[in-house]
């Protein structure tokens, strides 16, 4: 047998086996972490990358808003620390916005690799923190610098040692201290497992280095990728979308080109940076778009620095979506998030029906700050606590099946179980379940979004942090499909909300939320009849939107529920 | 447990029932196709065709033990009972809502698997326990009653019961069920706070409505078997195999049928634990590989891992969370779609993938020539000379090696610019690659390293693959027991009368209260030993202790054992000392300044089983002359060399055979790689040494 083939039978092993290290990594991040946001809901992200700098292969367990940004995050550690000062037992950290994943919340952890006293790459990952600091999560902030400690590139820890002072600092300038500098420590662990395996894996295979396979994997990624996008009519299409912003709409504008080996997508003609925290640092919104084409277009080619490369990403520097220091940038994913529809917008225009409508797309969270009752009224077990929820609206519909209830697109992570949050302060979740009639009608049906109610429990009153779009631009239908049920806020009593910021609720005042749905594809008359009788049966969608959005007689409905049931 | 007298090992498999007849220690096995519509015609067929070959009488059988499928099948395919799920206001949708994540994410096309039980079949009641398991909200009786109506006039068979914080409180779940029972009194019904009491909603109502959902078939099923083995004149007690590998009575099982769910699997792994304690080996790795999956389980100190959740009917490419969690006692196995049937093709990125789907038994593999014209796991297993064409499946099938070329050639040759022995041997590292990935994930989850382990392989393909696994894997040691193709249905008679009593109770370091603690874990000794006691009422039993803990603040707890004496005497110092050993070792290092509490409490009450006899083991032995040779890809070498053949039935004990060498029996070849030698055991067993390992260890060559 030749020995070229040998070799290629081997690398494709090997590039199995960073997957899996990576994927180990991720796995070691979930269960030692203890911000909810990583252990429940998986946001967080892990990778290996080579000497350059370059990523090569990333955990299936994570969320493209961190892998895709955490790309380029090796590069500036690379930079920053300088490699002739790097050793065996370091490990490096920053949550710099513009440098990690886009904000302050999130910490990026870096760590050199070793392999027989040679640097042979790195290892980082990313997790989301329930507390940094400054106001708190939310869009409140003016810049950057009230919204928290901002970590420089650093070392956590040099040769084993761990930085104390860092350690200190943290400790005193973050609300939850223990969850927070334990997550840090879970950072480093998880980077330390894929450290070990990736040795082995050079033990086993006789390398010295990174050198054959990353060459490998690159050039393989790159090939195919291009390939895609060499398919693709090589034109250009521009597509806009309004959405809430703060207290004035922004308008998002894309302009995506398609050329023999390489995409372009461009968004001049976008909104200004906002003077608050909803603006987007560009590394967040290359790692959205860089998303969003490539589950069009090339979906099974695994993520790395060569299989993103093609899709070249820009926006006007001043903004939103590529908002300077010092910018606040806390609430980045909610524009960040919308980022796939604006996309898919232009992309139907180019190659029609070859992705979904829009859907509720931003991440729905919301932070609770709770406290004893400060009317001098609160017993003596009330205590003070930060609870960081993640929760979704429903996906637009596809073009040939219904949008998905309540599902995290594009972010992909997962919600807490009310149980567990329940736990981890004196809230009370009341409801949270789905919200007929909020997918968009069409022949495809939007996804449903979801209700919750939030409170606390006896003697406590909270601040809400509110972080939702769409509550007066809903999710557009397409090809006829009907827009999805926009988002609600506002108190049990009829007192009013806004969808961003944060507000006081008063002891014994509940938050309802009634969260967006997606929105519908194609004629919804043309929808099959069976399944708009099941959705009233399963009342997905009530028995007067069968008859009004698809014209089905009333005779023919499924009997109505006893209303006590 | 006694193990005197006749006993039986009955394993209902998708495709074969397996059946094992025991006496005094000697195994009479038989397979007989599974019979899908009345499971228990070929219970019989098996029973009868086992009693024949040993000349038993029926009525001399003393013991059944039964492990089954069905619970899994009827959960993947849908063929429940009509249910309704009765949940807190305001959750109606927590099983449909699932984690809300994609288990792809780069998938736009996603769907997700249906709920268990639709939403127009899911109600609600106004009640509410608090996350101390305080009533929030009272449930008012009256509510209850207008539901039991609705229940009654829709003619529900089963219902779920899962209400919010029920495993702090359980007070409104039974309500539930007594007033539900008051108005139809035949119903069956399901309780959360029961049939599994641990934190987290969406797992918890997941369980319960799966168990519900098959109890009702499963109780009938089970009747009727007993029905009909009395009717033949069988009057021994059955007792069924549970996913946490012990024995419960058939009571216990119609009550709880979701702890039957991955049953077979569980006996597997017991077997192999059995196999462990023959050879004294503490770090086993069991590989069970099939003709569509292969199942990997970690086994320390001849105990399989358990776990407390995991996952049936994967609906996506065998994808972690495109099925339904189960939070019962389980032993804890990765399962991935890598079998002999498994097919590959070649995708995008010009990389081979292989499986998970598969050319199952029809149409087969290419080489079948039964219509499967697409290569298979098997295809190149036959390329690479480890298959005899004319000697596969006792004879039975006549393989063609020009059929598996041309499928190698045409799925992966071409695209790839190999030739067919070349796409043969990436096909086959690529699956073993895949499989050895599964078991270094499932290792680091478990906080193992496997270099040091054991494998024990058994199921129809494992032993074509298991040497190239223990290469990869860095594992030194594999033994291939005899009787392998039938191992889940002896591991049932090798199990123990088993119960695990379980609590979720919230405790900080700093709040320490020994008495309670003692008074808590005595009950629920108490309480699983009592349910062992209704399958054994002699036998002596012994309890395991188990708590879970975590810093405070963590989402994930691992478990700590305890002794007798912890348990008695509970000291606050002894419980951290024991946590931040466990935690060390699974982590690395012990986090600074925070306070450690104790989530849940487990007892394991369990009929104390005769270790197995200790083996004297043969490291070397006399050198077997070969039958013959034949040409074996050496993947390690990267080509073809010469091997000789040799029949398993005329290696006696003490007989060594030097890899690269080929063991043939009636089922499946043993490949014994080069570099590792084969040492025939007294038991029957081949067991499997590296070379430089036994070198390195100063045995004897």
């Amino acid at each position: 047998m030749s020995a070229p083939s040998m070799e290629s039978v081997a690398n494709q092993v090997m590039w199995n086996r960073l997957i899996s290290v990576v994927e180990e990594q991720a796995q070691a991040l979930v269960r030692t972490a203890f911000s909810t946001s990583v252990r429940e809901a998986g946001d967080l992200s892990a990778g290996v990358y080579d000497l350059e700098g370059r990523m090569l292969a990333q955990a299936v367990t994570g969320t493209p808003g961190h892998v895709n940004a955490m790309a380029d995050a090796v590069a500036h550690f690379m930079r920053e620390i300088g490699v002739q000062n790097m050793y065996d037992g370091d490990v490096y950290i920053t949550n710099d916005p513009w440098m990690g994943t886009g904000h302050l919340h999130d910490i990026t952890v870096v760590t050199p690799s070793f392999y027989k006293g040679e640097l042979v790459g790195y290892f980082g990952c990313t997790a989301h923190v329930v507390d940094i600091g400054g106001r708190g999560f939310g869009a409140d902030a003016h810049s950057v610098y009230e919204e928290g400690l901002r970590i420089p590139v650093m070392k956590f820890a040099e040769r084993g040692e761990v930085d104390l002072s860092l350690v200190n600092i943290v400790r005193n300038n973050v609300r939850e201290a223990d969850q927070v500098v334990g997550d840090i420590y879970a950072l480093a662990a998880c980077n330390e497992i894929g450290h070990r395996r990736l040795a082995g894996m050079l033990d086993e295979f006789g390398l010295d280095n990174l050198e054959s396979i990353s060459a490998f994997i690159l050039e393989h990624s790159h090939r195919a990728t291009v390939e895609r996008i060499a398919q693709m009519p090589q034109d250009v299409a521009v597509n806009t979308m309004d959405i809430d912003g703060f207290d004035k709409p922004v308008h998002m504008q894309v302009r995506l080109e398609f050329h023999d080996d390489h995409a372009d997508i461009d968004f001049t003609g976008t909104s200004g940076v906002d003077r608050k925290g909803i603006n987007v640092p560009h590394v967040y919104t290359k790692a959205y778009a860089c998303y969003a084409l490539k589950c069009a277009i090339a979906p099974e080619i695994p993520n790395n620095a060569a299989s993103l490369a093609p899709f070249r990403v820009s926006a006007p520097e001043g903004s939103i979506l590529n908002a300077p220091h010092p910018a606040p940038v806390a609430l980045r994913h909610v524009m960040g998030h919308m980022i796939p529809d604006v996309i898919f917008g232009a992309l139907h225009k180019l190659v029609p029906d070859s992705a979904p409508t829009e859907g509720a797309s931003s991440l729905c969270n919301f932070q609770v700050s709770l406290r004893p009752r400060s009317d001098g009224n609160a017993p003596p077990d009330t205590t003070r606590a930060e609870v960081l929820m993640f929760n979704s609206g429903g996906t637009g519909a596809r073009p040939a099946l219904d949008g998905l209830n309540a599902t995290a697109f594009p972010s992909g992570v997962m919600t807490m179980p009310i149980e567990a949050t329940e736990h981890t302060g004196p809230v009370v979740i009341w409801r949270k379940e789905l919200r007929p009639d909020s997918g968009g009608a069409g022949k495809q049906r939007g996804g449903l979004g979801q209700y919750m109610e939030i409170g606390a429990r006896d003697g406590h009153e909270f601040d809400f942090s509110a972080m939702f779009d769409r509550v007066h631009h809903p999710a557009r239908g397409r090809n006829g499909g009907k827009n999805g049920g926009a988002t609600t806020i506002g108190l049990d009593d009829g007192g009013a909300m806004q969808g961003k910021g944060r507000q006081a609720v008063p002891p014994g005042r509940k938050v309802l939320l009634a969260l967006p749905g997606g929105a519908g594809y194609g004629d919804p008359m043309q929808r099959d009849r069976e399944l708009v009788l099941r959705d009233v049966e399963r009342g997905y969608i009530s028995r007067r939107s069968a008859m009004k959005d698809y014209g089905v007689p009333e005779d023919k409905l499924p009997p109505e529920r006893p209303k006590t049931i | 447990m006694s193990t005197d007298g006749i006993r039986l090992g009955v394993d209902i498999g998708g495709t074969f029932t397996d059946v094992v007849l025991e006496r005094a220690g000697a195994y009479y096995t038989t397979k007989v196709l599974t019979t899908a519509s009345a499971p228990e015609e070929a219970i019989m067929a098996g029973i009868a065709q086992v009693c024949g070959e040993s000349n038993v009488e029926l009525s001399q059988i003393s013991t059944i033990i039964h492990g089954t499928t069905l619970a899994t099948n009827a959960l993947i395919e849908r063929r429940g009972a009509k249910t309704a799920l009765i949940t807190t206001k305001g959750f109606r949708d927590v099983i449909e809502m699932r984690t809300e994540s994609r288990f792809e994410q780069y998938d736009l096309n996603l769907q997700l698997p249906e709920a268990l039980i639709a939403r127009n079949h899911r109600f609600v009641l106004n009640e509410r326990m608090d996350a101390s398991g305080k009533v929030l909200v009272p449930l008012e009786r009256t509510d209850v009653e207008a539901l039991a109506d609705f229940i009654k006039q829709e003619g529900y068979d089963s219902v779920a019961v899962g209400l919010i914080h029920s495993y702090l409180n359980g007070a409104h779940e039974q309500l539930v069920r007594e007033v539900l029972l008051e108005k139809i009194p035949d119903l069956t019904i399901s309780l959360s706070c029961e049939v599994s009491p641990q934190m987290r909603e969406y797992e918890r109502f997941n369980t319960v409505a799966a168990n519900a959902y098959v109890k009702p078939l499963m109780k009938s099923y089970l009747t009727r078997l007993v029905g009909r083995l009395k009717a033949t004149g069988i009057t021994c007690p059955v007792f069924l195999m549970h996913s946490g590998g012990g024995i419960i009575s058939l009571e216990s099982a119609s009550e709880f049928p979701v702890r039957l769910v991955e049953s077979g699997p569980a006996g597997g792994a017991i077997f192999a634990a059995n196999i462990a304690g023959r050879y004294n080996a503490n770090r086993v790795l069991s590989f069970d590989m099939g003709g569509t999956t292969a199942k990997i389980c970690l086994i320390r100190d001849q105990t399989p891992k358990t776990s407390r959740v995991f996952e049936v009917a994967r609906t996506y490419r065998f994808r972690k969370g495109s099925g339904m969690p189960i939070s019962i006692p389980v032993i804890d196995m990765v399962e991935i779609g890598a079998g002999g049937g498994s097919l590959a093709h070649v995708d995008a990125m010009r990389q081979i993938r292989v499986g998970p789907e598969s050319a199952g038994s029809e149409p087969g593999p290419a080489c079948y020539q039964r219509g499967g014209d697409h290569a298979a796991v098997t295809d190149a297993d036959l390329v690479l000379g480890r298959l005899d064409a004319d000697n596969f499946a006792r004879g039975t099938i006549r393989l063609s090696t020009d059929a598996s070329r041309e499928a190698l050639q045409g799925d992966v040759g071409e695209a790839l610019d190999m030739a067919a022995d070349t796409a043969a041997f990436a096909i086959s590292e690529v699956v073993d690659e895949n499989m050895a990935n599964a078991a270094r994930v499932h290792a680091v989850e478990n906080g193992e390293d496997l270099s040091g382990y054991t494998m024990i392989a058994f199921g129809g393909a494992a032993p074509l693959h298991a040497g190239r696994l223990c290469q990869k894997l860095g594992i030194d040691r594999m033994i291939v027991p005899p009787g392998a193709g039938v191992g889940s249905a002896i591991g049932f008679l090798m199990a123990p009368f088993s119960f695990e009593a379980t609590r979720s109770i919230y405790m900080r370091m700093t709040e320490f209260r020994p008495a309670p603690i003692k008074a808590l874990l005595k009950e629920l000794a108490e309480e699983a030993r009592a349910f062992v006691r209704t399958c054994d009422a002699a036998a002596e039993i012994t309890c395991d202790y188990k708590v879970f803990m975590r810093y405070a603040g963590q989402g994930w707890e691992i478990p700590v054992e305890l002794s007798e004496q912890d348990a008695s005497n509970p000291t606050a110092s002894c419980y951290r000392e024991k946590f931040e050993q466990t935690y060390t070792a699974l982590f690395g290092r012990t986090v600074q300044g925070l306070d450690i509490e104790i989530t849940s409490w487990s007892v394991n009450a369990a009929t104390r089983v005769d270790p197995p006899a200790i083996v004297s083991e043969v490291q070397t032995g006399r050198q077997a002359a070969p039958d013959g040779s034949r040409e074996l890809f050496d993947p390690a070498a990267g080509g073809y060399g010469s091997a000789g053949t040799f029949q398993r039935d005329h290696l006696s004990p003490g007989k060594s055979v030097t890899g690269p060498a080929i063991i043939t029996e009636a089922e499946t070849p043993i490949i014994v790689p080069s570099g590792f030698t084969a040492v025939t055991q007294s038991d029957g067993c081949i067991e499997v040494f590296r070379d430089a390992a036994r070198k390195s260890e100063g045995v004897a060559a």
